[in-house]
């Protein structure tokens, strides 16, 4: 395989793990104040097909951004009604939310599947674009992807270092605990659920508007599911799901690049490879029991109850 | 002292304090009062309302009724946040820290006065070390033991420089010189001008440190004393409604076979936060009661899922049940052999909670003719709960009431008693007394006492010291996952007990491996 080539699979990658990146933070940090919301996939669909529509209608990447996120809200706002408030099942809520997403996706996008975009610009950095290699590397993405970078960056440290952020971890562990020192679980689990919905639509506005500027009915195609394996298998460390996103995005380019090549394997059989080893590896390199029990939230699906 | 007293408002007073729960009264309007620098007992069976009357005080639970006067201001309390503004800090029962958080980062979420982590963490360990208590900030909570835990707790109230301080049976979780150190600082606290709320049901412990004494009864005020000038007797009648009751037994047991042998016992903890028993030996004869003491989180449960067959061990010779080699056995097939298993959770593990008191008797005792041609005899079994009802007076409306309508106290008599109504040859108890009141308590162990005089063997695996001196015949401590050489109870103190417990017996965690041992909880520099 030439440089080139190589060079070419890894800014491919990028583009290819960004809706992942997006929708996996968010729901990482959904999941860190103990919420489980399996409705990712239904949240990015509206997302996308709202950003796209905003984005047909009037030109501007930042209301169709803005529109994607508030979308993908509302949605995670319907699912914590039902569970934070009604103490609906997490589960079954979550389940609920994807086929509702998948259906109203679907509806709203009617009138738009045969429409085209002229997709987001890369951004052109004077000098820095031009380098070899690392200007192709590291400055040849449009904006989007720089605001998932920034996001990484922004998570991490709210996590890590942010007394909120710190709440928010506790809160996941021991909602009780949090509760008697008297924080308000319910308001903090709140806000985490959308900006768990919130970003789950930005990425599925980053797919229908960036990444394959179009609207298809069911486009985003599985991301969701794999954006939730991801955080669950990156052990609930942001930088694990930069790598299994990015690691994703690689090998679905590459057997992409391995099928034109005619090697005598079935197609489906390399389309698997993606699913199969980013989740091998995140396995592999997260084995450690402490550190998935150290890391991951102790009270995850399970619904609070504040006794009175 | 008194005249000082007297010329301040109290700090707090309560008046005609209710909290009516759907099925239970459980404050019934309280009065209380209680002065700057008094350190006052709540004394009370459990479920006697002690708990639900301090969460109304922390603003975690809301009073139907009532009055709290605080520094002669009469206030409601609408949240801990609220409380702890006013002054009042809360040691929990069962603790309120974040596991896998660090010291530093518990205490953070608790108080709103620090400039960074590092400056927190400095005042943690000024704090700490000035009371005696001394902690390390940057550990996580997981990796402590029960009695540094519960260290964490007091110093994340102390740095919020309470006024009044709620502890919350805070000497369940430790030895008796834990006990001793923890009272110290509680006496300098009260010197200082901190009001302590001291809630237990220890008569002894409230004896030796409290000023004065509020005692509950079914959610009702029993009486008002100064303990130093009451008995034990006097003290326990304003709480049970009557004398304390004592066990009687045989003085000499029976020299019986061995009936449980234990032989170099190593086991890996399957949780990460568990203890890893390390070549534990010991044996049980029949006629006999052996305890084990030692502080909870210290291979209890790792050791008790190895006896009961939960967890099956790679050795089988290592666990021996009747002379047969049982490691690999399941617990069926260790029950066929003669066990009888009364684990430490009632519900979940000890009995099905949405099932009947028949059904859960089918559960263990089917090995009684309750089962033919693989059908139920459900006949046989009403017959076999209605007498276990019977004979342990569990108080419920019928045999087909669930168990998780019953009362914790009245569960654990309903399964002890179905575990000994089937006379088996080895009895194993985990914590056979805990959140039992003091009169079903001591039915449960005039029980186990007579199991073992008709030649059973039992082992009893208790953190309540007072307990295992009143049952046993011999005992062994578990501590760090090692199993102390067994002791005769009339040849031991519960001071030597104690020390044994902090890890330093011979072949002990503290001998074998002391780099490993925590300075800080065995408090050895204290003890010797």
């Amino acid at each position: 395989m030439d440089f080139d080539l190589f060079i070419h699979i890894l800014v491919a990658a990028v583009a290819a793990g960004t809706p992942f990146v997006f929708a996996a933070l968010g729901e990482l940090v959904t999941e860190k104040s103990g919420v489980l919301n399996l409705g990712v996939e239904g949240m990015m669909l509206v997302g996308a097909v709202s950003g796209f529509i905003v984005m047909a209608k009037t030109g501007s990447l930042l209301a169709a951004a803005l529109c994607g996120m508030v979308a993908g809200g509302l949605m995670a706002g319907i699912f914590a009604v039902l569970t934070l408030t009604l103490m609906a099942n997490q589960v079954a809520s979550g389940l609920a939310l994807t086929i509702f997403g998948v259906g109203l996706s679907a509806f709203m996008g009617l009138e738009y599947t045969s429409i085209g975009l002229p997709g987001v610009p890369e951004i052109h950095l004077p000098f820095l674009s031009d380098l070899p290699v690392v200007g192709q590397l590291f400055f040849s993405y449009n904006i989007l992807v720089y605001c998932s970078l920034v996001l990484f960056g922004g998570v991490s440290w709210f996590l890590y270092k942010s007394k909120t952020g710190l709440l928010l971890r506790g809160v996941g562990e021991s909602p009780k605990s949090a509760h008697a020192l008297g924080y308000n679980v319910i308001g903090i689990r709140y806000l985490a659920v959308l900006f768990g919905g919130a970003m789950a639509g930005l990425g599925g506005t980053y797919l229908s508007v960036a990444y394959t500027p179009m609207w298809v009915e069911g486009m985003v195609a599985g991301r969701g599911w794999v954006s939730l394996a991801l955080v669950v298998f990156a052990t609930w460390r942001p930088a694990r799901v930069m790598l299994g996103a990015y690691l994703f995005g690689a090998i679905t380019i590459a057997q992409f690049h391995v099928q034109g090549f005619g090697v005598e394997i079935p197609a489906q059989l390399l389309s698997m490879l993606p699913y199969l080893a980013t989740i091998v590896v995140l396995v592999f390199i997260s084995r450690d029991q402490n550190i998935i029990r150290l890391n991951s939230p102790a009270s995850l699906g399970i619904t609070y109850h504040p006794d009175m | 002292m008194s005249e000082k007293i007297m010329s301040k408002p109290p700090r707090l007073q309560l008046k005609g304090m209710t909290k009516i729960y759907p099925s239970v009264i459980a404050n019934d309007s309280i009065d209380m009062t209680i002065a700057p620098g008094e350190i006052h007992a709540v004394l009370g069976e459990n479920g006697a309302g002690k708990s639900t009357l301090m969460k109304a005080i922390y603003g975690v639970v809301k009073p139907d009724n009532g009055q709290i006067v605080w520094d002669g201001e009469v206030v409601r309390i609408q949240s801990p946040a609220h409380a702890r503004k006013l002054g009042i800090g809360m040691v929990f029962q069962h603790f309120s820290l974040f596991e896998t958080l660090t010291v530093t980062e518990n205490i953070a979420l608790a108080i709103d006065d620090y400039k960074s982590m590092e400056t927190l963490a400095a005042r943690i360990k000024e704090v700490s070390e000035e009371y005696g208590l001394p902690l390390d900030p940057g550990r996580q909570v997981h990796s402590l033991s029960v009695g540094l835990r519960q260290r964490v707790e007091i110093i994340r109230c102390l740095l919020q420089k309470p006024t009044l301080l709620i502890m919350d049976e805070p000497t369940s979780v430790l030895t008796p010189q834990a006990v001793r150190k923890m009272f110290e600082t509680l006496r300098r606290l009260a010197a200082e001008g901190c009001s302590i709320l001291y809630i237990s049901h220890k008569l002894d412990e409230i004896m030796e440190l409290c000023h004065s004494a509020t005692i509950i009864r079914a959610g009702r005020v029993t009486g008002i004393a100064v303990p130093a000038e009451e008995t034990a007797g006097s003290l326990a009648k304003m709480m049970i409604g009557r004398e304390l009751p004592v066990c009687a037994r045989e003085k000499e047991s029976i020299d019986g076979e061995k009936r449980l042998v234990v032989k170099n016992l190593s086991k890996v903890s399957s949780n990460q936060f568990g203890t890893e028993l390390k070549e534990v030996s010991f044996s049980v004869r029949g006629g006999e009661i052996l305890g084990i003491a030692g502080i909870s989180g210290n291979g209890q449960q790792e050791l008790l899922v190895a006896l009961s067959g939960e967890h099956i061990v790679a050795d089988k010779e290592s666990i021996q049940i009747c002379g047969e080699a049982a490691g690999n056995l399941n617990p069926d097939e260790r029950r066929n052999r003669g066990l009888g298993f009364v684990p430490e959770e009632r519900l979940g593990r000890g009995a099905v909670p949405g099932m009947s008191l028949t059904g859960n008797a089918i559960l263990t005792a089917h090995r009684q003719g309750m089962v033919k041609r693989g059908l139920l005899d459900f006949g046989k079994a009403a017959d076999f709960a209605k007498q276990c009802i019977r004979d342990f007076t569990v108080k419920c409306g019928s045999k087909d009431d669930p168990v998780n309508s019953l009362s914790g106290g009245n569960i654990q008599k309903y399964i002890v008693g179905r575990e000994i109504q089937q006379n088996p040859k080895l009895l194993i108890v985990s914590q056979p007394t805990w959140g039992v009141d003091v009169g079903a308590a001591n039915m449960i162990r005039q029980a186990m006492i007579d199991l073992r005089s008709n030649g059973s063997a039992v082992l009893v695996v208790s953190e309540e010291l007072d307990e295992l001196f009143e049952i046993c015949d011999r005992l062994v401590v578990i501590a760090g996952g090692r199993v102390s050489p067994s002791v005769n109870v009339h040849e031991t103190s519960k001071e030597e007990i104690g020390i044994w417990m902090s890890g330093m017996f011979p072949g002990g965690p503290a001998e074998v491996e002391p780099e490993g041992m925590e300075a800080a909880q065995n408090e050895a520099s204290h003890v010797c």
